[in-house]
C-alpha cells in the first residue's frame, strides 16, 4: 500500500519536473531547433516545431557572411589564457593560504572577494583610457588581462577551497623526505589536486566565456569574442531569426556541454564556500 | 609546525596574486575618484580643471538620476523577488524522488549558461516581437492583439530574460543547501507527528534562510551591474535606463567623464554595502 502511493507521488513529481525543466530550457530548444529552418519557416504562423524541412544552410551563411570562426577563436583564447594565467598565479597563493595560514590569511581572502564586487561600470574610463594609453584597445592581451583580473579572485577561491581538504599530513612527509617547496607543488600537491584545478579551470573558462561587460566596451573588429558577434545581430537591418539562431547556437553549445559538467563546481565557484 | 623559512616561502608565493588585484582595484578606482573632482570633457575642451563636489550634485540632481534609480531597484527586486520564490519551489521540488532527476537538472541549470548577449537577442526577437515573436504568436491564437514587450513593458522583458538567466543560479544553490540538510532530523519530526507545513516552516526555511541570504546577496551584486541584457534589447530607452547603464552613457556616449566618474563611485559605493553583508556571511563560513 504504502508503496503504491510513493510509486503514483513519484509519477506526480516526474510529471510535474519534466514539464518545468523543459520550458525552463525550451527557449534554447527553440533556438537551436530555428537554426536548422529556413527563414520562412522560422517566421511561419503557427509555428513549426518538428515538421519543417530541416536545414544547415544558416550555418554556412553566418560562417560565410560574418567570419564566425575568427570570433570562436578569439573567444577561446581570452577565456582559456585568462583562464590559465589566473590559475597559474593562483595555485601558489591559495596552496600557502591553505597550507602556511597566517594571522591575515581570512583578510586577504575576504579582501580579494572584495574585489571582484567592484562594479565594472565605476572603472570604465580609467580602463579605456589605460588601454588607450597602453595601446591595448581591441586586443586579446588587453582582455585576456582584464577578464584574469576579475576572475582570479573566484580562482584563488575554488583553489584555496579545494587545498583546505588536502591532509597536511601529506605534504608534511614530502617535506621530511626531503622536497623542496616547488617539488612538493609540483609533485605531491598538484597531482592530488587535479580534480579540484580542473573544475577550476572549466567554471572560470565558462565565466570567462560569457563575461559581456569588458568584451564589448574594449573590443571593436579585430579581438571581438562571440559574446560581441552576438550583439552585432542587434541592429534591426538584415535580422533572421534562423541567422541569429544559428549563430546563437554556435556560441553556446560548447559552453553549455560544459556547463553541465560544472553544476556542483558552480556552487562552490559562485557562493564562496557559503553554502555547502 | 610551519617554519620561518616557510612562512617567507608563502608569503612571496602570494604577492604576485596580491599585487596584481592591489592594482586592478586601486589604480582604476583611484583614477575614477580623481576624474570625479575634475571638469573633464575629451570632446569638449578636454580637462577644464577642479570641479570640486559638482559632478556628484549634478549626478544626483539630472533630471535621469531617479529614474534610474528606479529602474534599477525595479529589475534588482523584480528577479530577486522571482528567482528566490520560484527558486525554493523548485529546488523543493527536484529534491523529490522522482524518475530522471539528473536530465531534469541539466535542463534547469542551461540558461545560466547562455551568454547574456545571445539570451537578451533570442528573447528580444523570437519570444517578445510583436510580429513574429512567439508570444505574438500565442496572443494571435487566441485572438488578443499581440504587444510590443519591449516597447510597452521594458521591465517586464527585462526582468523575464534576467530571471531566466538568475533563477537557475538560484535554483541550484538552494537545491544544495536542501540536500545537505540532515534527514534524521526531518524523520524525527515527521514521527513526532510534526505535520508537513510546520516541518516544512520549522526546519526546512531555517536551515535554507543562510543559502537564501547568500543567493540575495550574490545576486545583488551581479544585478546592479546588469548590461548586456539591456544594451541588446532596450538600450536603455523606454525607461530603463539603470544606474549602470546611465553611466555607460555618460562615459561613453556623452563623453562627460568627470560626471559619469561621479556616478561610477555612487555606484561603487553602492555595491560595497551590499558586499559588506555577503563579506560577514561568508567571513564567519571560514572560521567554522
Amino acid at each position: 500500500m504504502a508503496r503504491s502511493i510513493t510509486a503514483r507521488r513519484k509519477t506526480i513529481n516526474t510529471a510535474i519536473a519534466w514539464s518545468i525543466g523543459l520550458l525552463i530550457f525550451f527557449p534554447i530548444l527553440w533556438t537551436i531547433l530555428t537554426s536548422f529552418k529556413s527563414e520562412a519557416d522560422a517566421i511561419a504562423f503557427p509555428p513549426k516545431f518538428l515538421f519543417f524541412d530541416w536545414t544547415l544552410e544558416n550555418y554556412a551563411v553566418v560562417q560565410e557572411r560574418s567570419d564566425y570562426t575568427r570570433y570562436l577563436w578569439n573567444s577561446i583564447i581570452i577565456a582559456g589564457l585568462s583562464t590559465l594565467i589566473g590559475v597559474i598565479i593562483a595555485i601558489p597563493a591559495a596552496w600557502s593560504m591553505a597550507f602556511v595560514p597566517s594571522r591575515h590569511t581570512k583578510d586577504i581572502l575576504l579582501w580579494m572577494l572584495s574585489t571582484k564586487m567592484l562594479p565594472a561600470v565605476g572603472v570604465l574610463y580609467p580602463m579605456y583610457l589605460i588601454f588607450i594609453k597602453l595601446g591595448l584597445l581591441d586586443t586579446r592581451t588587453g582582455l585576456v588581462m582584464v577578464l584574469m583580473l576579475i576572475n582570479l579572485p573566484i580562482i584563488v577561491w575554488m583553489l584555496y577551497t579545494y587545498f583546505k581538504e588536502i591532509p597536511g599530513e601529506i605534504l608534511e612527509a614530502a617535506r621530511m623526505d626531503g622536497a623542496s617547496l616547488p617539488k612538493e607543488i609540483i609533485y605531491v600537491l598538484t597531482p592530488m589536486a587535479v580534480p579540484g584545478i580542473a573544475s577550476t579551470l572549466l567554471l572560470n573558462f565558462i565565466l570567462a566565456w560569457n563575461e559581456a561587460f569588458w568584451t564589448l566596451n574594449l573590443t571593436a573588429a579585430k579581438a571581438a569574442p562571440l559574446t560581441a558577434f552576438i550583439a552585432s545581430y542587434s541592429s534591426p537591418e538584415g535580422l533572421f531569426y534562423a541567422k541569429l539562431s544559428a549563430a546563437s547556437t554556435m556560441a553556446i553549445a560548447p559552453i553549455l556541454i560544459m556547463g553541465w559538467f560544472s553544476q556542483k563546481q558552480l556552487v562552490r565557484g559562485l557562493t564562496f564556500g557559503a553554502v555547502k | 609546525m610551519a617554519t620561518k623559512a616557510s612562512r617567507t616561502a608563502a608569503r612571496m608565493m602570494m604577492a604576485p596574486a596580491v599585487i596584481v588585484l592591489l592594482g586592478w582595484m586601486l589604480v582604476p578606482l583611484i583614477m575614477t575618484l580623481w576624474f570625479s573632482f575634475r571638469n573633464y570633457l575629451p570632446l569638449r575642451g578636454g580637462d577644464l580643471g577642479f570641479a570640486g563636489f559638482d559632478n556628484y550634485v549634478r549626478f544626483i540632481t539630472s533630471s535621469a538620476f531617479w529614474p534610474a534609480v528606479l529602474a534599477t531597484l525595479t529589475i534588482v527586486l523584480g528577479t530577486l523577488i522571482i528567482t528566490v520564490v520560484l527558486g525554493v519551489l523548485l529546488a523543493l521540488l527536484l529534491d523529490q524522488p522522482m524518475w530522471g532527476q539528473g536530465i531534469v537538472r541539466i535542463l534547469v541549470i542551461a540558461p545560466f549558461f547562455v551568454m547574456p548577449t545571445v539570451s537578451g537577442l533570442v528573447w528580444k526577437n523570437m519570444f517578445l516581437d510583436s510580429v513574429n515573436g512567439l508570444f505574438a504568436h500565442a496572443a494571435r491564437a487566441i485572438g488578443v492583439t499581440p504587444v510590443e514587450w519591449i516597447i510597452e513593458a521594458p521591465f517586464f522583458s527585462i526582468i523575464l530574460i534576467t530571471s531566466w538567466t538568475w533563477l537557475p543560479f538560484a535554483t541550484l544553490i538552494l537545491l544544495t543547501a536542501i540536500q545537505s540538510l540532515d534527514s534524521e532530523q526531518l524523520d524525527a519530526a515527521e514521527m513526532d507527528g510534526a505535520p508537513k507545513i510546520k516541518r516544512f516552516w520549522y526546519i526546512i526555511v531555517p536551515h535554507m534562510s543562510r543559502a537564501i541570504t547568500v543567493v540575495i546577496l550574490i545576486q545583488t551584486i551581479f544585478l546592479l551591474s546588469v548590461f548586456a541584457e539591456i544594451f541588446v534589447t532596450t538600450a536603455g530607452a523606454f525607461g530603463s535606463k539603470t544606474l549602470t547603464y546611465l553611466i555607460y552613457q555618460r562615459v561613453l556616449e556623452s563623453q562627460n567623464i568627470g560626471l559619469g566618474s561621479a556616478g561610477g563611485v555612487y555606484a561603487i559605493i553602492l555595491a560595497n554595502i551590499v558586499a559588506v553583508f555577503l563579506m560577514r556571511i561568508v567571513g564567519k563560513n571560514l572560521d567554522a
